[in-house]
C-alpha cells in the first residue's frame, strides 16, 4: 500500500490508531496484529493472529531500525505494529525540560 | 496533522484527569473535550474564530473548536485601546468572535464566553487533515510597527509539540499555572503542551505578584511560564516583605519572552534553590521554543569559574533538537564561532509567513528572526537585540545590549535603554534614557559618560541622556523602543 505523511491507520484486531509521520516512497505492508491497517475503522474487528509483544502504547512514536519511518500511536491496542513483517519499535526521544 | 488530535487523544487516555482550572471552574479531559465538540456545532458557517477576552476555560475550548471546525483560531490583545481592536477585528472580518464587550464591527458575529460553554448537541464530523491548513493567526507585539498577522499552521505547530514533548509525561499531581494573555504565542503553546503532557493547567487571568503566589500555593502548582519582569517582580514582592518563597510544590520555572537580566535569574536561583530554571527563546513565527537553557545549564554557569561557562547565563541555550539555528553576517554569510551577525533559523515548527507579505522563509527554508546575536564555541546562542533597533553611527553597527550592560552596573541606575537619536554629524548617534535608583539624586550626566568611554569606547558615548521614572514595556516585558526614539525626537 502506498501511504503518506498524515495518513490515519486503523488496525483490524484491536483498537490501535496510527497516524504516518514520515514514510518512504515505497510500497509498504503495515499490520497490526498480523493483519493489514486500514484507512477506515472496521465494524467488527478480526481475531489477532499474532499476539507477540506488548501491544501498542497510546503517544509513542514508532519507527523501523534505520529510522526511514515514523508512526505516531494515537490509540493503544493489543497488537503489534509491523511493517514488511518486521516489528517497528518505539522511538527513544531525548526528554526535554518543560518550556511552556 | 490536525492540533485536535491533541486533545482527541488526552480525553481518550486520561478522560477523568483534570485539564484546566480557572477561579471555581474546572474541567476534566472528557469536559473539555465535551464543551470543544458542543462549540464546534455553533461555528457552522464561521470563517474565523476569534478570541477577545482576559484567559479563561474558554481559551482552550475554543482553539481545539476551531481546529476540529478547520478553521482559523485569531486570539487578540484585549488590552490595546478601541480603536485598535476595531481596526484588528476589521483585518480578521469576516469571523465570529468570542467577547463580552467587543466593538461592534461589520461582519463580526459575537457570542459570550457564558454562550460557549451553553449546552447544544455534539457536532459529529472529524477533524480535517488537510496539509497546509492554518491553525492560528497571531497578531505580532508590533514594537516596531503595525502589528502583522503571523500564520501557523496545524504542521507547524505538531511538529513542535511531537518534537518537544512525550505524550502523558506529566504525573498526576502535576500542575502549571499559566499566566501568560491567550493571545501571545506563549499562552498558545502553554495550552498545546499541557494537555498534550497531560498536566493541568492553572489559569491566572491577571497577573500581579501576590495573586501568583497565592494561586500557587493554592493548588499546589509544580510548574510555570513567566516573563522576565514577571520574575522580577515576585522577586521584589516577596524580598520587600521580607517573606520567604513558600513554594514547596513548585518544581520548575521556565522563562522567556524577553532579555532576563543577569541579576534577576541568579537572584532567583539563590532564593529559590529547589526550583529548576529553563530559559526559553521563541518567536511567534517559530511556533513557539526554538532554543532552551536548560536547569542543568543553569546550574553548571553558576558553579564555574570559567568565565565563557558562566557567561551562559545570560544566553538562550541551544537549539532543540529539531531545530537549526544560523548565524550571518550583513553580507549573508555564516559567521563563525564568537561572531555576532543576524539569527536564522530552520525547522518544521518555524512558519515564518504572515497575512499580506507571505512567506520569509529562504529557498533553504531559513528564517530570518530578525535579532542579532552569536553562538559561542559549544553552539550556545546569545542574543544581543532586534536587528530593527541597531545603532547606526558613521557606519559602525552599535548594539543597544552593550551599553545598557555597562550602564546597569551603576549603583544609581535601576533600569537603562539605549536608542539612536538623529546626529547630523554620524546620521545616527546614542541616546540613553535613565531610571535612576533615586529620582531626587540624578546621576550625573558627565560620569554615566565616562562609564561608557571607560568600558567600552567613545563611539558608545551617549549624546543624549534622559531620565525617566520608569521605562515603558508591555505587557509581557518588551520594551517599547518605539516609544523611546520618539522622546528624543520631539
Amino acid at each position: 500500500m502506498q501511504i503518506k505523511a498524515g495518513t490515519k491507520l486503523f488496525s483490524a484486531v484491536c483498537d490501535t490508531q496510527i497516524m504516518v509521520l514520515r514514510v518512504p516512497k515505497d510500497d509498504l505492508d503495515v499490520t497490526c496484529g498480523g493483519l493489514p491497517m486500514q484507512t477506515e475503522e472496521a465494524a467488527e474487528k478480526s481475531l489477532i493472529s499474532d499476539n507477540a509483544g506488548e501491544g501498542s502504547l497510546v503517544g509513542k512514536r514508532y519507527v523501523d531500525k534505520a529510522e526511514t519511518m515514523e508512526f505516531l500511536c494515537t490509540r493503544g491496542g493489543e497488537g503489534n505494529i509491523s511493517v514488511n513483517g518486521v516489528a517497528l519499535e518505539i522511538k527513544q526521544a531525548k526528554r526535554l525540560p518543560s518550556s511552556d | 496533522m490536525n492540533i485536535h488530535l491533541i486533545l482527541q487523544m488526552a480525553a481518550d487516555s486520561m478522560p477523568d484527569r483534570e485539564a484546566v482550572i480557572c477561579g471555581s471552574q474546572r474541567l476534566t479531559y472528557q469536559d473539555l473535550s465535551d464543551a470543544v465538540n458542543s462549540l464546534a456545532n455553533k461555528l457552522e458557517g464561521a470563517k474565523k474564530l476569534a478570541y477577545l477576552a482576559e484567559t479563561g476555560t474558554a481559551a482552550p475550548v475554543a482553539m481545539f473548536a476551531a481546529a476540529l471546525r478547520g478553521i482559523p483560531y485569531v486570539p487578540i490583545n484585549y488590552r490595546l485601546a478601541e480603536d485598535q481592536i476595531t481596526s484588528l477585528l476589521e483585518r480578521v472580518s469576516p469571523a465570529l468572535l468570542i467577547s463580552d464587550d467587543a466593538p461592534e464591527v461589520k461582519g463580526i458575529t459575537k457570542i459570550s464566553q457564558v454562550q460557549v460553554f451553553s449546552h447544544v448537541t455534539s457536532w459529529d464530523g472529524f477533524a480535517p487533515d488537510e496539509e497546509g491548513n492554518i491553525a492560528i493567526e497571531l497578531f505580532t507585539s508590533g514594537t516596531t510597527g503595525d502589528p502583522k498577522s503571523a500564520i501557523l499552521r496545524h504542521d507547524n505547530l505538531m511538529a513542535y509539540i511531537l518534537g518537544t514533548i512525550e505524550f502523558m509525561s506529566a504525573e498526576q499531581s502535576q500542575s502549571t499555572l499559566v499566566s501568560v494573555p491567550p493571545y501571545h504565542i506563549a499562552g498558545i503553546s502553554a495550552i498545546l503542551s499541557s494537555v498534550y503532557a497531560g498536566r493541568r493547567m492553572v489559569q491566572l487571568p491577571n497577573f500581579s505578584p501576590e495573586a501568583w503566589l497565592k494561586l500557587a500555593k493554592q493548588e499546589n502548582v509544580s510548574q510555570a511560564f513567566l516573563v522576565p519582569t514577571m520574575l522580577q517582580r515576585i522577586i521584589e514582592y516577596t524580598t520587600s516583605n521580607n517573606e520567604t518563597f513558600d513554594l514547596p510544590a513548585m518544581q520548575a520555572i521556565a522563562y522567556g519572552g524577553g532579555k532576563m537580566p543577569h541579576s534577576v535569574i541568579e537572584q532567583a536561583m539563590t532564593l529559590m534553590p529547589h526550583v529548576n530554571f529553563t530559559n526559553a527563546y521563541g518567536l511567534t513565527e517559530t511556533s513557539s521554543t526554538i532554543c532552551l537553557l536548560d536547569p542543568d545549564d543553569h546550574h553548571d554557569a553558576i558553579q564555574s569559574g570559567d568565565p565563557a561557562v558562566r557567561a551562559r547565563l545570560s544566553s538562550v541555550g541551544r537549539p532543540l533538537p529539531a531545530v537549526e539555528v544560523e548565524i550571518r553576517d550583513d553580507d549573508n554569510v555564516p559567521c563563525g564561532a564568537g561572531e555576532a551577525g543576524y539569527v536564522f533559523v530552520r525547522g518544521e515548527q518555524v512558519s515564518g509567513e504572515y497575512h499580506g507579505s507571505g512567506s520569509l522563509l529562504d529557498e533553504n527554508g531559513w528564517f530570518p528572526t530578525r535579532d542579532r546575536g552569536y553562538l559561542d564555541d559549544a553552539g550556545y546562542l546569545f542574543l544581543d537585540g532586534r536587528a530593527d533597533d541597531v545603532i547606526v553611527r558613521g557606519g559602525e553597527n552599535i548594539s543597544p545590549g552593550e551599553i545598557e550592560d555597562v550602564l546597569i552596573e551603576m549603583s544609581d541606575i535601576k533600569d537603562v535603554a539605549a536608542v539612536a537619536v538623529a546626529d547630523d554629524e554620524w546620521g545616527e548617534a546614542v541616546g540613553v534614557v535613565i531610571v535612576p535608583a533615586d529620582m531626587t539624586t540624578l546621576p550625573e550626566i558627565e560620569a554615566i559618560k565616562s562609564h561608557v568611554k571607560n568600558q567600552l569606547r567613545s563611539s558608545r558615548v551617549p549624546t543624549k541622556v534622559k531620565f525617566m521614572e520608569e521605562l515603558p514595556y508591555n505587557e509581557t516585558g518588551k520594551l517599547l523602543r518605539r516609544v523611546l526614539r520618539d522622546v528624543f525626537s520631539t
